[in-house]
């Protein structure tokens, strides 16, 4: 009897639960406002706007593309664009390589492994500000490594990436990885905790040497891994502006310029809205390039299984 | 015989036979003692450095330890280094930092709790859309939502104040705080939920009795995410405050990099450690927290 009146009772209920959700609705507002107005309304802006002869505040006088002819043309805008390519590849590659080398050095059942742990990672609590002053001092020509050395009896030693335009970009990566490497070994490190040992059991019945199992076994079971630091490195590397600003200053002259300084310029110091809006909306752009086929991956995989 | 009959049983099985000197554990130990150096460097010479007064740091070897140890650049740099005209130090740009981090820390995390609650329990219709652009709005670069952020503050009578570069912060951090928390509710057994709600309990009843206490965990993990990622804050920083407010990150950009007078590299270092050490003692204190928030982070649901 009272499972009929609950079933019957149910249709009735539905405007109280309404009602409830309401509650929940309005305790999103902050996230819908969010959502809508900062990030979906706050980047159509931006895309708009780019499609303007802004100068010193936005204004609606149309010029078509002329803001991105001009972007293109712009020898800076080549140079920051150049310079993100080099050290993107480079960064990618390298913090992959080193984090997963480190990573799998630990998962060796080593001794101190979590002294280790704490040391590679403990810059990645330092900002980049932090970060590019200490490799800023530490490659300073002067007083630096290079001077060191050259005390030790090496004369002829030189190491002064930062004041030379066409190595400057490397002394930032050496400094970008040292920030950034611990955080990649630790999820390769989980990710590493997480195959079974019996693969490694197994590996080591058939007689394939340590190497071979990580690179042949290991390494493709690991792809959601992969994919994961590749996302966070990639959504890093787009955004490497402190580190420019703290370690060089965009210096020696354009050498070390980057697309997010380029936009930060042009809008706040150059007073050329519609140049920054213009180069902000092709990092948009980049980054919906890179994230598409992440998502294809994420979506297609999630299908399948 | 025996002997071999008993190797032979326990075969790999058996425990590793150790043997602390063999080559590969020289490899092993040799890489990661070298790369530890290469982690450790930057902090020893700059604590090293401004240690040193100016003389010593002149005549070289920034490697080797302070021939006389001197406090003076780290008193300097709290509270005498300039800024353009202010001459008082690191110490405003900490109290600016303090006072821009603790609303910042507490508005962002109530609200992304309150969302990641809601997004769990009560799902409501286009509640999964909201949430997908947030997640996908923390990909977008920040630089294309940075000027129509100034509007929205100018508007607000917020452009150049610490409640502004709050609301900043609160907005940027949703994303990563609301996914953090979603999961950690969705992971709380559903009958919980339901008996609560059978016995009548309403959407802040349950999120204060029953979420809040078994969430705290979350919560720590949640407070040192946003405690390290606010302090280390320089973008937001430089472009929504004014020189009054800076928060220390820009505060010491602004010092080290300055172009006027002699460079004062032990005060520089003072300086830049200074502005280290709190997320430093974060991460040492909270241990595997920290690398619990970090994987959070990182992990998407």
């Amino acid at each position: 009897m009272t499972v009929i009146t609950d079933t019957l009772i149910k249709p009735v209920t539905r405007p109280r639960r309404l009602f409830k959700n309401l509650m929940a609705k309005l305790a999103s507002i902050p996230m819908i406002l969010t959502a809508l107005v900062v990030f979906v309304g706050g980047t159509a802006w931006t895309v708009v706007y780019s499609f303007t002869g802004s100068r010193m505040l936005p204004k609606t006088k149309w010029v078509g593309l002329d803001q991105y002819e001009r972007l293109w043309d712009s020898d800076r805008w080549i140079i920051s664009i150049t310079n993100l390519g080099v050290y993107g590849v480079c960064s990618l590659v390298l913090t992959l390589v080193i984090g997963f080398s480190l990573a799998a050095c630990l998962d060796r059942k080593i001794r101190f492994e979590s002294a280790f742990r704490s040391i590679f990672l403990y810059p990645f609590a330092l900002s980049f500000v932090v970060t590019g002053l200490a490799w800023q001092w530490i490659l300073n020509p002067d007083f630096g490594l290079q001077s060191v050395v050259r005390g030790w009896g090496w004369e002829s030693f030189a190491f002064n990436p930062l004041n030379d335009a066409n190595t400057v970009i490397y002394g930032l990566l050496i400094a970008g990885l040292w920030q950034g490497t611990g955080l990649i070994m630790c999820i390769m490190l989980a990710g590493l905790r997480g195959i079974d040992e019996d693969i490694w059991k197994a590996t080591r019945v058939d007689g394939i040497g340590t190497i071979k199992t990580y690179l042949v076994v290991i390494i493709p079971m690991m792809r959601p891994v992969f994919i994961t630091a590749l996302v966070l490195i990639a959504a890093g590397i787009i955004k490497l502006y402190d580190l420019v600003v703290a370690q060089t200053g965009g210096g020696p002259g354009l050498a070390s310029e980057v697309p997010a300084k380029y936009v930060i310029e042009y809008m706040f110091r150059a007073q050329n809205l519609g140049q920054g809006f213009a180069a902000s909306t092709m990092m948009l752009c980049s980054v919906v390039i890179v994230l598409i086929p992440w998502a294809y991956l994420e979506f297609g995989g999630r299908k399948r299984g | 015989m025996a002997n071999i009959t008993t190797s032979l049983l326990d075969g790999p099985r058996g425990p590793k036979p150790k043997k602390a000197f063999s080559r590969a554990n020289i490899i092993l130990y040799g890489t990661l003692i070298m790369v530890s150096m290469y982690y450790l460097l930057p902090l020893y010479v700059m604590i090293m450095t401004s240690l040193k007064g100016m003389p010593e740091i002149r005549m070289g070897n920034v490697f080797g330890p302070p021939m006389e140890i001197t406090f003076q650049p780290w008193i300097k740099a709290w509270s005498e280094a300039c800024t353009g005209i202010n001459c008082d130090g690191l110490s405003r740009g900490f109290g600016n930092s303090v006072r821009i981090l603790i609303p910042s820390v507490l508005l962002s995390i109530t609200i992304a709790s309150i969302n990641g609650y809601a997004l769990s329990n009560w799902k409501f219709k286009g509640s999964e859309v909201f949430f997908s652009i947030l997640i996908i709005g923390a990909f977008i670069p920040y630089q294309t939502m940075l000027y129509p952020i100034v509007i929205l503050l100018r508007e607000l009578g917020l452009m150049g104040s610490i409640g502004g570069l709050v609301l900043v912060h609160t907005i940027f951090g949703m994303p990563i705080l609301t996914l953090l928390f979603r999961n950690y509710f969705a992971s709380i057994p559903q009958e919980l939920f339901k008996a609560a709600r059978v016995d009548g309990a309403g959407f802040w009843q349950i999120y204060f009795q029953i979420m809040i206490p078994m969430a705290l965990p979350i919560f720590v993990v949640a407070i040192i995410l946003q405690v390290t990622g606010i302090w280390n804050d320089f973008l937001f920083g430089v472009i929504y405050t004014k020189p009054e407010t800076y928060p220390m990150t820009v505060q010491l950009n602004n010092i080290v990099n300055s172009v006027q007078g002699i460079k004062e590299y032990n005060v520089n270092m003072a300086a830049t450690l200074l502005t280290g050490l709190v997320p430093l003692i974060i991460y040492f204190a909270s241990g595997k927290l920290f690398v619990r928030g970090i994987a959070a982070g990182a992990v998407k649901g």
